[in-house]
């Protein structure tokens, strides 16, 4: 299958061709991610050992479930701003169930919590033409606030030995790696297909490239990016479960939704996929969140102060966009 | 640049083309034009669409860079690189689209970027005092304070002209000004050209509406593919003669041979009575093996029908069927289901996956085809686009990006994208719209197979010359209705653009908001 051959190598003709045809914005980043890996595996002796890379995938599963469903809004032509307090919700809400009536129950709790926030989502910011970004900003605020009507203030502690079942959820190892890891990377491998396999996935990338032009050819784009939103919605409750699951509780700031959100969107943004729609992929979202995890990994293993990680995050994330938005404009 | 205000008598200019001409990457657009546009006048510029009216325009207005020949202004020899430079010799282009900040005033439009101000403070008052005496001047009619935003679009075009005054412009160009104004809008607008040219300026006025243009004008330019045919006094110019000299080609053997359609096949398409946002009761059917053209000038509502009918806009009233079978309103599935297709006027806005392969491109619109259970089967895409493009006869990777393609091919690719399975009526829009010469020719073929093969097409073109060569009969809209119906030897160029050019204004039975 020769499919995945980039289309310039062909089309172009001499070295000038050739240049202007590379898709820097797709490369950009597995070359920093291949260096970065190296540079840390001989930096630190502690780095490339199985230990740091199993924990280091343990504590990004969820940031990858939900980041992979959100490179689907992005490309559909949205954005979702309340990922982070969706899977709050979920976390509390699963919680919640699981003190109360059972490890299933919670699960289920949660998964119907993050569709029905994703179906509204995509509700408002289709039919109702709000923008997505403030319909899901609005929407993070509200799902913040249900989530405190739901938690209470209690602390929802699931330590006893009573809630095995549901940590086992994350916790159990299957060769080598914990559940969480091969939820993440089931889900994973399944956005990547749909998106890049299957009927809905052209449309995706159609009502993000060309809402009207989808339109016209039959496509029903509403539809389509409702769609995207409710999975998104699904995936924030799987990570929200995974995460209490793994940690055996759920979060104590509400502060960690905004950390979450802006997390995800910056590794898919690093990763290549355009925030104009249209674009993107799923496995560069998975390097690209992988990439901010490395960093704070090595700045974590090599002593760097903390303080720095923030400034190196917004240094990437504005040489990201900036590559994405150069790119297009010479595409003009 | 420094922007004066003007508070004396305009300077009167004097503008003069020697010679000029203008391509297109090869495609001349105009050639050797020679025209002297007097101070003080209003002079009209007729012709048919792409006659490039609007090219020797934007010439003047400095948009665009003649190839050949001499612009003087007052006898001294003029470039503009840029519509700055144009205005800063006093010419301003009063476009069809209104670049106005709704949300100020109407002062405040007019003297944006030029306000009086002291540390950085407008100067109210001395504002107000400025446009006062400007608003005299012309005798046009505004309230200073009035929201922009909130004014019906013939004042917002005064607010556009008074900025251009304000900034010392004494030549308006104003392209096809009334097009989107109701009747009694157009009348106002017609008394403040009246105006400027009483106050001493020029007005160089592009214009569809023949009535207007000879009520209007004093000198009248008629081009015809990119030449002037003549210049004369609008006093000595007919509607009728006008007409005559924008028309006279002779259909060349750029159309495909035209087969009588078959006299008596089915119905495919019945429209009756539809209303829609932009048509006003249009009925009309369309036969298997038909070609049929909808004619008429931009903006009268042509492909307004064709989204009515195909359900990407919900119309009001009325009713369309397949074959018998009506289709639900405002749903393009619907129509698909029929066996209806739109290519679409606008390859890049409304047709195109610009960032994505061709294949996908041909693909899109019929993906269950070449999917199972929602699964694309890769290799029956690619052997079914392999046949679709060889139709089509687009050669080359089908893996490129469909936007590195020629307009000609990408016009293709949608055609593709129309033939993956059987229709039963086509409708084109602008289907020759930024196409070579010999893409065209491939896509007339095209399109009188398909007629051959049975299919009803419905090709809507501002080319009268293409509509006439295509179809077996030819609607001709204005107004958002069909004015006329032409056939056998009646359908000319001659009646077409008689009926497209008649009456001044189309006066709608519910007046367009003009707000929105």
């Amino acid at each position: 299958m020769t499919d995945n051959t980039p289309a310039f190598e062909r089309s172009a003709t001499g070295f000038a061709g050739l240049w202007r045809g590379v898709p820097w914005s797709s490369l950009a980043i597995v070359g920093p991610f291949v260096l970065l890996f190296a540079v840390l595996s001989i930096a630190s002796p502690s780095f490339l050992t199985p230990l740091n890379l199993t924990n280091l995938l343990d504590r990004q599963s969820g940031i990858l479930i939900i980041a992979a469903a959100s490179t689907l809004v992005l490309i559909a032509g949205g954005i979702d701003l309340s990922v982070g307090a969706t899977y709050m919700l979920a976390s509390v809400v699963c919680a919640h169930f699981v003190l109360t009536s059972g490890t299933w129950v919670g699960v289920i709790a949660a998964l119907a919590a993050g569709l029905i926030i994703g179906l509204l989502n995509g509700v408002i910011s289709t039919y109702l033409r709000v923008s997505p970004l403030i319909a899901t900003l609005a929407m993070s605020f509200i799902i913040s606030g249900a989530t405190m009507l739901v938690q209470q203030g209690r602390l929802l502690n699931l330590t006893s030995a009573d809630y095995d079942d549901f940590k086992a959820i994350a916790q159990t190892r299957f060769i080598g790696l914990p559940a969480s890891v091969w939820i993440a990377v089931i889900v994973i491998v399944v956005l990547a297909v749909v998106l890049a396999r299957t009927t809905g996935g052209r449309y995706i990338y159609a009502a993000g490239g060309n809402a009207e032009a989808a339109r016209l050819a039959g496509i029903r784009v509403n539809l389509t990016q409702i769609a995207t939103f409710a999975v998104t919605g699904v995936a924030a409750a799987i990570a929200g479960i995974l995460d209490t699951a793994r940690t055996s509780g759920v979060p104590t700031t509400s502060a960690v939704a905004t950390t979450i959100t802006f997390t995800v969107l910056a590794g898919i943004v690093v990763g290549g996929t355009s925030i104009f729609g249209g674009e993107g992929a799923v496995w560069r979202t998975v390097i690209g969140v992988l990439f901010i995890a490395l960093i704070y990994n090595g700045f974590n293993l090599l002593r760097i102060d903390p303080l720095f990680q923030q400034i190196a995050l917004g240094t990437i994330l504005l040489v990201a966009v900036g590559v994405d938005a150069w790119s297009r404009a010479r595409k003009r | 640049m420094p922007v004066e205000i003007v508070d004396a008598d305009p300077a009167q200019l004097r503008v003069e083309l020697r010679g000029i001409g203008k391509h297109f990457g090869g495609t001349p657009v105009l050639s050797d034009i020679d025209l002297v546009i007097e101070p003080g006048s209003v002079h009209g510029l007729v012709g048919e669409n792409g006659a490039g009216k609007s090219t020797l325009s934007k010439i003047i207005a400095g948009l665009l860079v003649a190839n050949e020949g001499t612009l003087l202004i007052d006898g001294k020899e003029v470039s503009f690189r840029s519509p700055r430079e144009a205005l800063g010799h006093g010419i301003a282009t009063i476009a069809q689209e209104l670049a106005l900040v709704p949300a100020l005033t109407v002062a405040e439009n007019v003297f944006l970027g030029t306000e009086p101000r002291r540390a950085g403070f407008v100067r109210r008052r001395r504002l107000r005092a400025r446009f006062l005496a400007l608003a005299r001047e012309t005798g046009f009619e505004l309230d200073p304070d009035a929201v922009v935003g909130g004014l019906r679009t013939a004042d917002q075009q005064k607010v556009e002209i008074l900025r251009a005054l304000a900034r010392g412009a004494s030549f308006i160009i104003m392209d096809e000004p009334t097009a989107a104004l109701s009747g009694h809008d157009a009348e106002r607008l017609h008394g403040v050209v009246r105006q400027l040219a009483d106050s001493g300026r020029t007005v160089l006025l592009i214009s569809h509406f023949l009535s207007e243009v000879l009520d209007l004008c004093d000198t009248v330019t008629i081009l015809r593919d990119g030449r002037l045919i003549r210049t004369a006094p609008a006093a000595e110019e007919t509607e009728a003669t006008l007409i005559e000299g924008m028309l006279g080609r002779s259909l060349g053997s750029v159309f495909p041979d035209k087969s009588p359609a078959e006299p008596d096949t089915d119905e495919v398409l019945r429209v009756a009575d539809l209303v829609a946002p932009g048509v006003n009761g249009v009925s009309f059917t369309v036969r298997a093996g038909e070609i049929v053209g909808l004619a008429g000038l931009i903006g009268a509502g042509r492909s307004e029908i064709a989204h009515a009918i195909y359900g990407a806009a919900r119309r009001s009233s009325g009713s369309v069927e397949m074959a018998g079978a009506s289709t639900s309103r405002g749903s393009i599935a619907s129509a698909q289901r029929g066996g209806m297709f739109l290519i679409p006027e606008s390859r890049k806005e409304q047709g195109l996956l610009p960032q994505r392969a061709v294949r996908e491109n041909v693909t899109l619109s019929d993906l269950a085809r070449i999917a199972r259970l929602s699964w694309v089967r890769r290799r029956a895409e690619r052997g079914h686009v392999r046949d679709m493009l060889e139709r089509v006869t687009v050669q080359g990777d089908a893996r490129r990006t469909v936007s590195s393609l020629s307009g000609g091919n990408q016009q293709k690719v949608l055609f593709a994208r129309a033939l993956q399975r059987p229709r039963r009526l086509l409708i084109a829009d602008e289907p020759t719209r930024g196409v070579d010469v010999g893409s065209r020719r491939a896509i007339y073929d095209l399109i009188s197979a398909r007629a051959k093969e049975g299919i009803g097409v419905l090709v809507i073109s501002s080319d009268v010359e293409e509509v006439i060569g295509l179809a077996h009969r030819v609607l001709v809209v204005r107004g958002g209705r069909i004015v006329d119906e032409l056939t056998g030897d009646r359908m000319t160029e001659q009646n077409v653009l008689h009926a497209a050019f008649t009456e001044a204004i189309p006066v709608h039975p519910t007046p367009p908001s003009e707000d929105a």
